[in-house]
């Protein structure tokens, strides 16, 4: 082994054991930054050592991909507001497994006949896995975006054509696993995993993306794991383990967090039909004035936010945290419950009060918050609904049965912030909307709440 | 690849999984969406492939698929690292009690 071969598997030592170290330190808020400079330092060292120890004959493709490359990552990283993360994070998984299946094409193309049956496995696994991926992720960055419909997309005759696409997929990839003279089977498998990309995210709603995302992560990850086989390199086997693991942990717990399985999420089309297994919801919803809500929040002696979507849309963050701070100012004790699958992504709702400037310690899971919430005086629940329908908890016929939610209806008064009196993305009615104690309060988040504000100021 | 080389590829993926899961499963919710994008960050890590079909000794065509897998994997490298820090420096703490405690004192 040559010196420089030497130094280039050093640094991808390196490189493994500090991507490590940053993932340990994301355990915890304060540590995770430092950790992160840790993974970059590993990156840095990984690509150097790359480039000295691999035998590069031909430059400018590499200079010229990676000044392109920095440049539109550097814009995106600075630009892209907070709001718009669900759809950024969506198009990156887009990228690396793009990245995963270009390197296996080409891989294919210049060492294809002589592979052995493992090698060509795993290249099979790297190409489909990115393929799919690509298209997926594009497809699901398109509906966060709000290019494509987020209403499911389905027809007659969706699950058997998806079917029929799987088994060609499959049947391809065996075809040229056997015979790796058959450039065709192998062609026809990358374009019929394109194609299965895309038909596993449309039938799946907005609201279940949370899930979505995870799980493409996962894929992109596990990508990268089998381009590590290919090439019979450590280091990307590591990282892609590490980033397949994190989405697959994410995922289960989303669907944990909805109580649903994998397969209802991927194929049951979640909210494309109106359930008309209607809730016992009845009655009235009772609107109150915004003066009254001012009144009633202002005297509160416990006050718990709980942002959705919601608030995301409306880009009302900035606008909770004044109303927050307002109150504790008069000594009312403010939390924020947020609970797992709220917004498009997991965490989403933490990053956006984040970026607010809310401190973290005043934001509180949903198996902290719920305990408290008899206690608690007023709840304002800022554009989620599903993920407070007590029709999770109290109708076994529910669309959303034994999905675990925020007990808002046991606080001693709760205020919805709703755009409209329409349903949420399930299309389930919400009895919490009819309840008692429960009064509406219409229109844009943001505006309400910085009238709300105002209107606290002038008691 | 050789059947001890391949061994040992799985011995390393078997043990990345399992140290991934204890890793990532002390992850808080809080910070989800940092690791998501942490994790992609470092996936990106596929560009050192990416390198070397682009440059070493390979016909035009692996060249072209190389500078366009080197290009989306630095996007990710790169944009998945600031957006990462981006993120992270906002999760602060604060202490309002020590806040209205100093504006009490006389």
């Amino acid at each position: 082994m040559s010196p420089a071969t030497l130094l280039m598997e050093a640094t991808y030592l390196v490189a493994s054991v500090f991507f490590i170290l940053g993932l340990k330190a994301m355990s915890h808020p304060d540590s995770a930054r430092r950790g992160m400079f840790y993974a970059e330092a590993g990156m840095a060292a990984a690509i150097i050592g790359t480039l000295i120890g691999q035998h590069i004959v031909t430059w400018v493709w590499i200079v010229a991909g990676l000044l392109l490359g920095s440049a539109i990552g550097a814009w995106m990283g600075l630009t892209v507001p907070m709001t718009a993360m669900p759809q950024r994070t969506a198009l990156s998984h887009a990228f690396g497994a793009m990245a995963a299946a270009l390197v296996g094409i080409a891989e294919f193309g210049v060492h294809g006949a002589e592979m052995t049956a493992f090698t060509r496995g795993a290249l099979g696994f790297e190409v489909m896995l990115g393929a799919l991926t690509t298209t997926g992720s594009l497809i699901a960055a398109g509906k966060l975006q709000g290019v494509i419909r987020g209403t499911p997309v389905q027809f007659p005759g969706q699950q058997l054509l998806n079917l029929l696409i799987a088994l060609g997929m499959v049947g391809c990839f065996v075809t040229f696993w056997l015979n790796p003279a058959l450039i065709v089977a192998f062609y026809t498998m990358v374009g019929l995993a394109l194609a299965f990309g895309v038909m596993l995210v449309i039938p799946i709603g907005s609201a279940d993306m949370p899930v979505v995302m995870s799980l493409l992560n996962s894929y992109a990850g596990l990508a990268a794991t089998a381009t590590g086989f290919v090439l019979g390199n450590n280091v990307l086997i590591i990282a892609g383990t590490l980033d397949g693991f994190s989405g697959f942990i994410l995922s289960v717990l989303m669907c944990k967090a909805m109580n649903r399985s994998m397969a209802n999420v991927l194929f049951g089309g979640f909210g494309a039909t109106v359930a008309e297994a209607s809730s016992n919801a009845g009655g009235t919803m009772r609107e109150i004035p915004l003066d009254d809500a001012a009144v009633q929040l202002a005297y509160a002696s416990r006050v718990v936010f709980v942002p959705g979507y919601g608030l995301a849309t409306a880009q009302a963050q900035h606008a909770v945290r004044e109303l927050a701070e307002l109150l504790e100012s008069r000594g009312v004790g403010v939390k924020y419950a947020i609970h797992p699958v709220a917004g498009r992504m997991p965490g989403h709702m933490n990053v956006l009060l984040a970026e607010a400037n809310v401190s973290y310690s005043a934001l509180y899971e949903m198996e902290q918050i719920n305990p408290e919430f008899p206690s608690t005086d007023v709840v304002v629940v800022i554009g989620a609904n599903d993920v407070v329908n007590p029709d999770a908890r109290d109708n076994p016929k529910s669309l959303i049965a034994g999905m675990p939610i925020l007990e808002v209806d046991l606080a001693k008064s709760v205020i919805v912030l709703k755009r409209g009196q329409g349903r949420g993305f399930s299309g389930l009615e919400n009895p919490l909307f009819f309840k008692e104690g429960t009064r509406m309060l219409y229109g844009d988040a943001k505006s309400t709440l910085t009238n709300l504000v105002q209107a606290v100021q002038h008691l | 690849m050789n059947p001890a080389v391949l061994i040992a590829s799985v011995y390393v993926f078997v043990l990345a999984a399992f140290l991934g899961y204890q890793v990532i499963s002390r992850v808080p919710p809080l910070l989800h969406t940092p690791l998501m994008s942490a994790t992609n960050a470092i996936s990106g890590i596929s560009l050192i492939g990416s390198l070397v079909m682009a440059g070493a000794h390979f016909p035009l065509v692996a060249h072209l698929l190389g500078f366009a897998a080197v290009t989306t994997a630095t996007i990710n490298v790169v944009g998945g690292f600031l957006i990462t820090d981006r993120m992270l420096k906002m999760f602060k703490k604060r202490e309002p009690a020590a806040k209205s405690a100093g504006a009490v004192k006389p």
